[in-house]
């Protein structure tokens, strides 16, 4: 469903992304762990499209990010860092405008922007503008964006950042939702969501994947047997490899 | 001839979307609310103080017109300058580009969301033509002319102002620019700024600067002729600023 092949890029002399590479199938969670600044949301960018990789590709349900973008778009769901939303908008507003952008035939569109509402359970605030909302309530709008056209392949940067443990459970019960049907990429830095929400979990450290496990294999792989022993060890030592 | 409307059609992906959005968006604010308001106060004041519209004696619309380039140079940029500079600093350039659009769609919708309101603005002077219909008897198919031509003229000051809002992620920054470069393109027909040209360059390269002046363009327009070199003038400015914007804007993917 996702495959990302050897993706490259610089900014300046700064190396953010040195050839990373991974695959993601059906049924895969998959937790995109890192440092900050370690490169995992230039990676997203790539493959949402939004960057473009300075070399490699990303093939998302079998379309390039590189050469057939609006196409490999279409099969994407993209939740960007921060969920940045048209705050002058109404989430029905805001969710038509999307339909309408990724052209959901207008016959659709309303089924299509109830059921996103209903997914992401922002039936209450449905009047209200998204500038008036709570983080929480923000964040579930962002999600309800992209699952609207239903696509096979989830980006999804820093879901559950800056949400209360009510709002946490409530993404991670939607994510556990759509799993089965889709292949989800999750970049979080809150270790302790992973083995809740991911069923793999990619460790990338200056822009290279340093580890890639099931969330239990790498908690066995620190001293303590937790993952932010692994998540330490892992990064600590590609820093003192590199010094 | 498919292979055409295909590409067409994927290029212009999202014009319809976005230009319901930016829209919608000037008219859930007090943006176009305030634009409308200052814009016909200033143009009533200019008209009928500065333009002594009464004391011309004549029944046409010649001292509402001749300010037109003059307010558009200050009013369109303030209009066009949030275009893209707001969606950059509110990160929604990210989910624009997230999905599957064309850029000449997204350009085009903005700006032609814009010049909407911009033709709102001048449809909303019909006190000052229907004045002129009471007080005599003016030629109102040149009237409806220069109107049209304003119009293009409009889009033109816009086509500036939303490429230059591209380049940056600050409404003020690209407010203050883009009136810079209207200014440039407004005074380039000035006696004052054409004497110079001429004293310095030589009166060949003042002709050609007079060409690209929207005062020398507006001209034959406003003494209610058509001219078809002032309206591909407009047209071709417009387009190739708003071939500008989609560079502009494009170069984000970049990094």
């Amino acid at each position: 469903m996702l495959d990302i092949r050897n993706l490259e890029k610089s900014f300046g002399a700064k190396r953010a992304v040195q050839g990373v590479s991974f695959t993601l199938e059906k049924g895969t969670v998959l937790g995109f762990l890192g440092p900050n600044g370690a490169g995992k949301s230039t990676t997203m960018r790539m493959i949402a499209g939004v960057l473009e990789p300075d070399s490699g590709d990303a093939l998302i349900d079998g379309k390039s990010i590189v050469t057939d973008r609006r196409a490999a778009q279409a099969a994407l769901g993209y939740l960007p860092e921060g969920a940045p939303l048209y705050e002058d908008m109404t989430p029905p507003e805001f969710l038509d405008f999307i339909a309408a952008a990724r052209r959901i035939e207008r016959a659709k569109r309303k089924d299509a922007v109830e059921r996103a509402i209903a997914d992401a359970r922002i039936t209450t605030v449905a009047g209200q503008r998204i500038g008036s909302l709570s983080k929480g309530y923000r964040r579930r709008v962002g999600l309800a964006g992209a699952i609207l056209h239903d696509p096979p392949v989830l980006l999804l940067d820093e879901p559950t950042d800056g949400l209360d443990p009510n709002q946490k459970r409530a993404v991670r019960a939607l994510i556990a939702r759509m799993a089965p049907t889709k292949a989800i990429l999750i970049s979080t830095h809150t270790l302790t969501e992973v083995p809740a929400m991911c069923n793999r979990a990619i460790v990338v450290d200056r822009g290279m994947i340093v580890a890639d496990e099931t969330p239990e294999g790498l908690a066995r792989k620190s001293e303590d047997g937790t993952l932010e022993g692994a998540f330490t060890r892992l990064t600590d030592q590609a820093e003192a490899n590199s010094a | 001839m498919n292979t055409f409307l295909r590409t067409l059609r994927e290029q212009m992906g999202g014009f319809g979307a976005t230009y319901r959005r930016e829209l919608g968006a000037y008219f859930a604010t007090p943006m176009a609310y305030v634009f409308l308001a200052v814009f016909l106060l200033a143009l009533g004041v200019f008209t009928w103080e500065a333009g002594r519209f009464f004391d011309t004696g004549s029944a046409d619309l010649a001292p509402f017109f001749v300010w037109h380039p003059w307010l558009y140079m200050i009013f369109l940029p303030a209009l066009a300058m949030r275009l893209w500079a707001d969606e950059r600093s509110a990160g929604t350039d990210e989910l624009l580009l997230s999905l599957p659009l064309g850029m000449p769609g997204l350009v085009l919708g903005k700006l032609l969301a814009a010049w909407t309101v911009a033709g709102v603005g001048l449809v909303l002077t019909f006190p000052m033509w229907v004045t002129v219909n009471y007080l005599g008897h003016p030629d109102n198919a040149a009237i409806l002319l220069t109107y049209l031509v304003s119009f293009l003229m409009a889009g033109a000051y816009l086509s500036i102002g939303s490429a230059v809002s591209a380049l940056t992620g600050s409404q003020v920054t690209a407010f203050v620019i883009s009136v810079l470069v209207a200014f440039a393109f407004t005074a380039a027909g000035w006696p004052l700024v054409l004497s110079t040209v001429k004293a310095v360059f030589g009166g060949h390269v003042a002709d050609l600067v007079a060409e690209f002046s929207f005062l020398t363009q507006f001209q034959g327009a406003q003494r209610g002729v058509l001219e078809l070199r002032a309206v591909v003038f407009f047209l071709g400015f417009t387009t190739f600023w708003a071939i500008l914007n989609g560079l502009w804007a494009s170069r984000q993917r970049l990094g």
